[in-house]
């Protein structure tokens, strides 16, 4: 494999903007980005060093030193993990003799964990150079092995590894009303751009990424914004996903394809940009041709490109950037530094997107179901959404139901509906808790399923991760921890140092070692965070263990020592390299602590 | 036509369109603790020291713009223990054995400590391994101590037009890098006349042969604690 660097340049235009691509391209290409490539591209591009090395260290899945030849990594997910997932990676690890991490001597695998991969409905699930294999089993761990064994190129494994499946368990508004491609363009078109801001403020759309900030508000102030100049507006399609639990998105993509395409050309059309951008997450492989195909397709059909169905002047086209492994990158100012090439680092605000965004230009962020949610209004006008859901809440939201329940999948319902009814649907049975909104959520005890899915009252972006009773919520709990130190994104010191405290906390706890001081620590570090963090990772970030205090506090204080102040210094572990070393495990080479 | 005025615990802070809280409230002789703020760069609002509560919000003041008739709380209990919170954090987060340190004294991590009553950094120190990089002929650079506040970073690009530092990693791994595919900073074109020189807060870009040039005692902040030194040289501290 030579590295043609200067065709993986020239195919992104040489531009500086589009490095996250270019550093996928050589990922692609080789494995790796070796220091050499860094120094090169820098040169190629005009940058420093620096900021290209800066970027590959930033993403997960860009690496400066060679992984195997095949890059396994384990989804972490906590609903993969209850699912077998850490048997599964360990009978993996085992079949090869590696530890978590490593790559194999011989350079063939490497076998590490990464963050929810989106597959919750069909886990346990891995990546494989980057290709997504869901549904793993035992038997499943053992052909991998034996194909990577063999060294078998990857587009000999069998099809049947690679399907994903769907479930759609229930429709309602959003995915049943059908649209054919153009009707809500033309429908935006005949209105006019204003109108079509008005209808969609009017019907109350609120964004269905996290926030719930209202839709027409948003793309007012785009509108109305000027930037430096002539302005140069910019619609992006948040498709990150990268909240555990969440898979709403990708089914929306693989399956409502035209409705989203739609609703972000209706936005374009609203707001008066020219260009939209997709920023799918890197985990969802299986999307990308098919997504091409669909973008090619609506060029030929008239649905992008100059003077899009017949509108004079209405010239709109949309590009595909993909992600590199960075959930800190679904929060829409790092999304916009990470699709300018950079690092993702949220930005100071004010200002906001709507003002300056994507290339300092007024841009709409929304996620991928507002954007088609907004096409069915452009088409069916906005009571056709205020007639379904809550005061506050108009619509429906799309659950991605996942953990102890017998029909994991896809849900729709108007917003207003009883969390135990969704249980219900999904077969749910001794319910202990219930994550809705992922991590950064709201963690639920089964004195609370009345309550209902809505702005109002319990808001979601889409995950609702369901445990019964035979789970243990610190561990759940622990889980969360961890995908925050792993992901946050260290720019601010709250969150960076605050992550990994609780997650060191948290771990110490669920091995029967915290004491009552970490308990303390553990509810200050999570205000600290919550108090004086640059962002919505680092502010949500403790919401699981400050649930989990309140809600959960016997599993808690089960695990605790009596102790107030215990050694976070283990006299046993600290002997584990020196037995390593002389290749003992012998009572002897052990540190008792019941006898000292 | 008086100016326009905000305020700070009772006291009426006078400020310019677009000035920040932290730069109008230092100019006005009032404390606000803070380590990356730097009044030659941009503010980028990264250590979260100089969080104070506007109209009860929590914010960062470098980044807040000060406007008319804001209620900002600053010296208050609850805002200095959140601020010793994360001085602590960041001397759990590296390797910082101040007695040994050649900036001691005049260093603004160790005297942001001293100045909130921090006496232990707490938490379970992290003990991370960030080897010394002494290949520079002038110049040592210990990682160990470094808080990531991007001063270095930003005045070699913005002052000296080098980019010799740059960040790298993300989360609780994320460091320090210098501008050289080797990672030794004597392969950067780094010179010790650079603003880059003097602008780290703490003792991690060192010049070579001047330890303890400056005895311990008379040191910036021996003689005067922070607070003090901060508001008397407000255009010039942190240098
Ligand atoms: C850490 C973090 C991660 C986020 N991830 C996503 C995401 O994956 N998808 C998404 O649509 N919004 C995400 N958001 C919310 C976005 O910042 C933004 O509010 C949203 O894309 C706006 O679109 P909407 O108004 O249509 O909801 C995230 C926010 C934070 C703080
Ligand atoms: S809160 Fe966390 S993710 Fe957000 S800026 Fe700070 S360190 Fe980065
Ligand atoms: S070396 Fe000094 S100036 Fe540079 S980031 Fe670290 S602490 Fe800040
Ligand atoms: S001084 Fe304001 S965040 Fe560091």
């Amino acid at each position: 494999m030579a590295l043609n660097l200067s065709a993986i340049v020239a195919r992104h235009g040489g531009d500086p903007s589009r490095l996250v691509q270019i550093l996928r391209d050589v990922m692609d290409a080789e494995g790796h980005v070796a220091p050499p490539v860094i120094t090169a591209l820098a040169s190629t591009l005009g940058v420093s060093r620096g900021q290209v090395e800066g970027v590959v260290g930033f993403y997960s899945f860009l690496d400066s030193e060679p992984r195997g030849k095949y890059r396994v990594l384990f989804s972490d997910n906590i609903t993969d993990e209850l699912s077998g997932g850490h048997e599964l990676r360990q009978r993996m690890l085992d079949a090869f003799r590696l530890e978590l991490g490593e790559v194999s001597r011989d350079g063939l695998v490497s076998i590490g964990a990464t963050s929810c991969t989106g597959l919750c409905d069909q886990g346990p699930a891995m990546l494989v150079n980057g290709r997504a294999i869901a549904r793993l089993t035992p038997a499943r761990i053992g052909a991998i092995a034996s194909l990577i064994r063999g060294e078998s190129p990857m587009d000999q494994w069998p099809d049947n590894l690679f399907v994903i499946d769907s479930h759609i368990e229930r429709k309602d508004l959003l995915l049943s009303t059908p649209l054919s491609p153009g009707e809500a363009i033309d429908a935006a078109i005949a209105r006019g751009a204003a109108a079509t801001i008005d209808e969609i403020a009017r019907s109350g759309l609120r964004g269905r990424g996290g926030a719930g900030f209202g839709t027409g508000q948003k793309w007012a102030a785009c509108a109305a914004a000027h930037g430096g100049g002539p302005a140069e507006r910019y619609v992006v399609c948040n498709a990150d996903e990268g909240e555990p639990g969440t898979f709403k998105d990708r089914e929306l993509f693989a399956h409502y394809t035209d409705l989203v395409l739609e609703g972000m050309t209706v936005a374009g059309f609203a707001v008066g940009a020219q260009k939209g951008l997709i920023y799918l997450r890197a985990e969802y492989p299986f999307l990308f041709a098919p997504l091409l195909a669909k973008l090619e397709e609506r060029r030929r059909a008239g649905l992008l490109g100059r003077d899009v169905r017949g509108a004079r002047g209405f010239d709109f086209d949309i590009e595909l950037h993909i992600g590199a492994g960075a959930y800190v990158c679904g929060e829409e100012s790092a999304l916009i530094e990470s699709l300018e090439g950079k690092r993702g680092i949220p930005r100071n605000r004010p200002p906001f997107p709507v003002t300056h965004g994507y290339k300092q230009q007024p841009t709409v962020v929304n996620n991928v179901e507002t954007l088609a949610v907004a096409a069915l209004i452009a088409k069916h006008g906005a009571d056709f959404l205020r007639a379904v859901g809550t005061a506050k809440s108009s619509g429906t939201k799309v659950l991605s139901v996942s953990g102890d329940v017998a029909r994991p999948g896809i849900y729709e319902y108007p917003f207003g509906v009883p969390v135990a009814r969704v249980l219900e649907d999904a077969g749910a049975r001794d319910t202990q808790a219930v994550q809705v909104g992922g991590p950064s959520g709201i963690l639920l005890g089964a004195n609370e399923l009345g309550r209902r899915i809505s702005f109002e009252d319990v808001p979601s972006a889409g995950a609702f991760m369901v445990f019964d009773t035979t789970r243990d919520m610190l561990a759940v709990v622990e889980n969360f921890t961890r995908f925050f130190a792993h992901e946050s994104c260290g720019f601010c010191t709250p969150c960076r140092v605050g992550t990994t405290l609780s997650a060191q906390m948290m771990k110490r706890l669920v091995a029967g070692k915290g004491s009552r001081r970490d308990m303390k620590d553990l509810a200050k570090v999570t205000q600290i965070m919550k108090a004086s963090s640059h962002c919505g990772l680092g502010h949500t970030a403790g919401n699981p263990v400050i649930d989990a205090l309140a809600k959960f506090r016997p599993s808690f204080d089960r695990k605790l020592r009596s102790l107030d102040v215990l050694p976070t210094f283990d006299l046993d572990e600290a002997l584990a390299p020196a037995r390593e070393a002389t290749a003992r495990d012998d009572a002897e080479a052990h540190f008792n602590e019941e006898e000292s | 036509m008086t100016a326009k005025t905000f305020q700070m615990d009772g006291h009426d802070v006078p400020f310019e369109e677009g000035q920040s809280i932290l730069a109008a409230a230092l100019a006005a002789g009032s404390y606000v603790p803070y380590l990356c703020y730097h009044a030659e760069f941009k503010p980028h609002g990264s250590c979260k020291v100089c969080t104070v509560k506007v109209n009860g919000r929590t914010q960062a003041s470098c980044t807040t713009p000060a406007r008319e008739g804001d209620v900002v709380e600053s010296n208050v209990d609850e805002l200095n223990e959140l601020r010793k919170n994360l001085v602590q954090f960041l001397f759990t987060e590296g390797n910082h054995f101040c007695p040994s340190c050649e900036a001691s004294g005049g260093c603004a991590l160790q005297a942001v400590g001293y100045e909130l009553g921090m006496t232990t950094a707490h938490y379970s120190p992290l003990f991370p391994d960030r080897p010394v990089d002494a290949s520079h002929p002038d110049v040592l650079l210990d990682f160990n101590r470094c808080i990531l506040c991007e001063l270095c970073v930003r005045a070699s690009s913005l002052v000296d037009g080098k980019n010799v530092f740059s960040l790298s990693g993300r989360g609780i791994t994320k460091h320090l890098i210098v501008n050289a595919e080797s990672g030794k900073l004597a392969d950067t074109t780094l010179s010790v006349e650079d603003k880059a020189m003097s602008v780290c807060p703490v003792g991690v870009i060192l010049r070579k042969r001047r330890g303890f040039k400056a005895p311990i005692g008379e040191r910036r902040y021996d003689a005067h604690s922070i607070s003090e030194v901060a508001v008397a040289h407000p255009e010039d501290e942190a240098k």
